[in-house]
Order: structure tokens, then C-alpha cells, then sequence
């Protein structure tokens, strides 16, 4: 065959490789991605109930209709407890990652005992945490046993005065290993040759930290900070398992959920989702802002 | 002299803290446990620190399998798992393959759809989500959930793209002059070297489906299609006031991911640092 030809076929071939890959993985990306965003800036404009033949088109009093009552936005005043645990969580998982890092006996076994709760069924959790705040509970019976007086504790899940302190740290005791477990990866890429420089130069292990690991996983700190707020926006998986919104426990994301499958108000759900992706996307364009400017100085993201 | 000495007090302080946190992470989890084991009298009667009278009474944990649908559970979750694992490996190699080894037309679009699709949270676009399943026949069958399981992700397509990047193409040139076909590279000779990071993404994606709560809930409510979480929620109404078996029903749930994680620990450690790079 002339060379030509035979390059022609291979691109031909090539043609048919990358057609024949792509296809599957992209129009499962397409029907299950940008399809029901599509749908759902549609659906939006709708007073539907999702099964009726009847949409009746209303143009934005969906939007109105979040932006104008009270009780849509006043659910986001959940999410600021969970931002505060997120913020608690980092500091912590931080120190741990830290001390891991030097010599220690039984390490491992600290290490896998702080993280093993962030690979628990979100399910199972919710339930481990409703048996350990229940009346005489796990909870109860340690602060009794330490002396409190029993009459006056309070209902960890009933008051919702603290329903979603006791949540948010939930949501630490899940996701804070798994932050400890990025944090020492990155503190594990620092070159070690620097602590031992430090060390020499009289360096304790407080200014080790400062100087020689906080600047060089700064980046990955922001970046979970960031990831943090985002998170906090759309908890939904354990105010639904735990207390199915209750109590003042509801955040935007149940009360999108529940407005779309419990009162069948698909249009106005969608607006909700729909408000709350613009919230994220403007959180994300921050994020990308930011990083952007610190890439060049060997940031990972 | 004065190092000795800050070593001392520090290292007994951070030994003091780790203890704490291991506390806080294993006691909740013990007390379920021992909570598992009693009897609906011993659980209604006795504080949950205290132990039960027969450290062997198994019984609530066949309640939780048998009554409780979990052997059931186990069954549509291994099968949705097995479905799902395989498609979204695949559908994650042949993806960063055609973008590692290929240069065309629309290159940037797909990874561009990618990129802005982990952008988006898919919890926030349900409604519409439902819809399309039910119009595709799928609504209440596992098919549900393994189709919403199999597409890939920017993180998963990052790792394999690293890892093919860091293979020689003469590796593929030597066989394309040996007549070697594209799908011969890709499936004979890249997916076997691929091992570490198909290990890695196997072992992300396997955690997420195995944990994934909502998915199964909202598009399989048949109890006969539950899994294990969905198996687990439902003993929220009807074990209200028995939550010996609730227990042990935590403890059957639990199980699987502790054998995972004491297996393998050190992957799944890399895998979540390798994931966390790009998101």
C-alpha cells in the first residue's frame, strides 16, 4: 500500500475509535447532565405537577414566588451551621494531618479510626446519630455519667434551637477524616529534606508548620474551604434520614426535593434548583478566580 | 536538653488528642453495637453503656436480614454494583484514552462538557432527572439506577488520563506496525497496565454507589428492588421501638466497608488524594 493510502486508512480508523469510544460515555453526559438542565430552566416557567398533560405556562412567578416569600430563603440560615462545622472540621482535620505526619506509635490505627466514618453508609449514619442523641441516648448517658443533671439536658433533635448544631456535627464526625486523609497526602508531597533543614536550624515543630507545610498546602486548603461552602449550600442527606427536615432541620435542597415529590410543584422545584445552581455557579466562578491567580506558583489545582 | 523536653509534653498532648478523636470516631459506633446484641427488654431496661447478659445473642441480626429485607438488599446492591463499576470503568477509560492518545475536531467541546458537568450538582436538577427515567420505561427498576451509575466523571477521567500520559505511545506505534487495531491498544495492551488506576476509581466509585442513598430511593421505591440503604431506611417506621434490630441492621450495613477499608486501606487513601487533585 503507498504511504499515503495507508494513512488515509489510518485516519480513518482513528475516525472510528474515537467515535465508537465517545459515543456511550457522551450521550450518557448529554441525556443525564444538560438534558434535565435543559428541562428544568423549561419546567421553570410552568405550573406543573409533573404527571398532568396540563402545563400552564407562567412565565417567572415561580421566581417570584422564591424571591418574595419569606420562608424560601430563610432555609439557607440552616446551611450557615454547617459552613461553621465545616470551618471547625478543616481546623481539625488540619492539626491531625499535621501530627500524623511526625513519628508516632499506633499511627495507623489513628489514622483509619478518624477516617473509617467517612466510608459508612450515609444511612447507617443517620441512624448511628439518632440512637446517640436520642432521649438517654449514647449522649446522654456520657454527660449524665460525667454528672450532668438529667432533667436538664436538652433534646438534641427536637429543639430547634440546636437541631442543627447537632446535625452539622454529624456531618464533622462524617467528613473530617476524609479532609485529614487530602490534607496529609499534601503534606506528604512536601520535601521532607526541608524539615530536616529546619530542624538543624533550630526550627520547632510549630514553626516546621508555619513556615515549611502551611505555605505549601495553602492551596489545597483553600480549595476545600471552598468546596466546604458549596457542600454547606446543598446538605440534604442528613436532615432527610435523620429528622426528614423537621424541627427547623429543612435545607434548600429537602425543601427543593420535597416541593417537587411530596407537594408535586415540579415547576416551582425547578426554579428552586434552578436558583440554587446559580448560587453554586458563583461560588464555583470565586473558586476559579481565585486559583487562578495562585496556578502559577505551583498550586495543584 | 531543652528538645528532649518539648518533645515530651507536645508528643503527650498530640497522644492525648488522637485518643480523644478516636474515642469520638469508634464510641458511637460500639455502642450500636452492643446495642445490636440485646434483647428488646434488656435495651428498653439497661443504660446503652452497659453490656448485654448474652454477648452472643445474634438474633436481631437475623431479624434485620431475613424481616428486614437486607439479604435482599445485598443482593440488588451487589448486582447494581457490578453493573455499574464495569460500565463507569469503561466508559472512563475509552474516554481518557480517545483524549490522551487523539487529536480531532470537538477535543475541546467533550472535555469542556465534562469539566462544567462536575460543576453542577446532579441532586439539584431531580425533577427533571425523574422525568426522563420514567419516560425511558426505567422508573422502579434497577436499570434506574444503573444507568445514572455508568456515565464517567471529569475526576475519574483526570486520574486514567494521567496515568496513560505517563505510557509511551511508542507502545502503541510498535503495535499499529505489528497490524495492531486501536480497540487491540486499548483493550489487549493499555487496560491491563491501567491496573493502579482502575483499582483507584473502582475503589472512589464502588464507596459512592455502595453509599448512595437518594438515587435508589427516589427511582427504586419497590421494596423488592431495595438495597442496602434503602433496606436500612425502611426500618424507620416499622422497628420505631425496637431499636435492637435498627442496631443490628447499622452493624450489617457497616460491615462490608470495614472489610473494604482494613483490605484496603492504602488505596483507598491514595485514590482520595489522586481524586482530590483536580476537583
Amino acid at each position: 500500500m503507498p504511504l499515503t493510502e495507508r494513512m488515509k486508512t489510518r485516519k480513518f480508523r482513528q475516525k472510528v475509535v474515537i467515535f465508537t469510544f465517545l459515543c456511550i460515555p457522551v450521550i450518557l453526559l448529554i441525556i443525564f447532565t444538560y438534558l434535565p438542565f435543559a428541562d428544568m430552566v423549561r419546567y421553570s416557567l410552568y405550573k406543573w405537577n409533573g404527571t398532568s398533560p396540563n402545563m400552564k405556562f407562567i412565565g417567572l412567578d415561580n421566581y417570584k414566588q422564591i424571591f418574595t416569600k419569606k420562608e424560601y430563603f430563610t432555609v439557607f440560615k440552616t446551611s450557615l451551621y454547617y459552613l461553621a462545622g465545616s470551618v471547625i472540621q478543616i481546623g481539625i482535620a488540619l492539626f491531625f494531618a499535621t501530627v500524623l505526619n511526625y513519628k508516632l506509635k499506633a499511627k495507623n490505627f489513628f489514622k483509619g479510626a478518624i477516617f473509617f466514618p467517612y466510608l459508612i453508609n450515609g444511612v447507617a449514619i443517620g441512624f448511628i446519630f439518632m440512637y446517640f442523641f436520642k432521649s438517654m441516648g449514647t449522649l446522654d448517658t456520657i454527660l449524665v455519667t460525667l454528672g450532668f443533671p438529667q432533667e436538664k439536658l436538652p433534646l438534641w433533635l427536637g429543639d430547634p434551637k440546636i437541631i442543627n448544631i447537632s446535625l452539622a456535627a454529624v456531618s464533622v464526625w462524617r467528613y473530617m477524616g476524609q479532609n485529614m486523609i487530602m490534607f496529609s497526602g499534601a503534606i506528604q508531597s512536601v520535601n521532607s529534606d526541608l524539615y530536616e533543614a529546619a530542624a538543624i536550624d533550630g526550627a520547632n515543630k510549630w514553626k516546621q508548620f508555619l513556615y515549611i507545610i502551611f505555605p505549601s498546602i495553602k492551596m489545597i486548603i483553600s480549595l476545600n474551604m471552598i468546596l466546604a461552602v458549596k457542600g454547606a449550600i446543598s446538605v440534604f442527606e442528613i436532615p432527610k434520614i435523620m429528622t426528614n427536615s423537621a424541627n427547623g432541620s429543612g435545607t434548600f435542597v429537602t425543601k427543593t426535593l420535597d416541593t417537587a415529590f411530596e407537594i408535586k410543584k415540579v415547576g416551582l422545584a425547578s426554579a428552586m434548583g434552578l436558583v440554587l445552581l446559580a448560587i453554586i455557579m458563583i461560588v464555583t466562578v470565586i473558586q476559579k478566580k481565585y486559583f487562578e491567580g495562585s496556578r502559577d506558583k505551583g498550586g495543584i489545582v | 536538653m531543652k528538645k528532649k523536653k518539648e518533645f515530651s509534653i507536645s508528643t503527650l498532648l498530640i497522644y492525648i488528642s488522637l485518643i480523644a478523636a478516636s474515642v469520638a470516631s469508634i464510641v458511637p459506633i460500639i455502642v450500636v453495637f452492643i446495642g445490636s446484641l440485646k434483647t428488646n427488654d434488656e435495651l428498653q431496661n439497661t443504660g446503652v453503656l452497659e453490656l448485654p447478659k448474652n454477648l452472643l445473642n445474634f438474633s436481631n441480626y437475623v431479624t434485620a436480614f431475613v424481616d428486614g429485607k437486607m439479604l435482599l438488599g445485598f443482593m440488588n446492591t451487589t448486582i447494581i454494583l457490578v453493573f455499574s463499576v464495569v460500565a463507569t470503568v469503561l466508559t472512563g477509560t475509552m474516554t481518557a484514552y480517545v483524549l490522551s492518545r487523539f487529536h480531532f475536531r470537538g477535543k475541546k467541546i467533550v472535555s469542556v462538557l465534562f469539566l462544567v458537568a462536575s460543576l453542577v450538582p446532579s441532586i439539584t436538577m431531580q425533577m427533571s432527572t425523574f422525568q426522563i427515567i420514567v419516560g425511558m420505561g426505567l422508573f422502579d427498576t434497577i436499570w434506574a439506577t444503573v444507568i445514572l451509575f455508568a456515565g464517567t466523571d471529569i475526576i475519574s477521567i483526570y486520574i486514567f488520563v494521567q496515568f496513560l500520559d505517563n505510557i509511551s505511545t511508542s507502545l502503541d506505534e510498535s503495535a499499529i506496525v505489528d497490524g495492531a487495531s486501536y480497540f487491540t491498544i486499548f483493550f489487549k495492551i493499555l487496560l491491563p497496565l491501567l491496573k493502579p488506576a482502575i483499582v483507584t476509581v473502582l475503589i472512589l466509585k464502588g464507596v459512592a454507589f455502595y453509599n448512595e442513598f437518594y438515587t435508589p430511593y427516589l427511582y427504586m421505591p419497590g421494596s423488592k428492588h431495595a438495597v442496602i440503604s434503602t433496606a436500612l431506611f425502611r426500618f424507620k417506621g416499622p422497628y420505631n421501638t425496637r431499636w435492637e434490630v435498627i442496631c443490628a441492621g447499622i452493624i450489617i450495613t457497616m460491615l462490608p466497608a470495614l472489610i473494604v477499608f482494613l483490605g484496603l486501606q492504602k488505596h483507598i487513601y491514595n485514590g482520595l488524594t489522586a481524586g482530590s487533585v483536580k476537583e
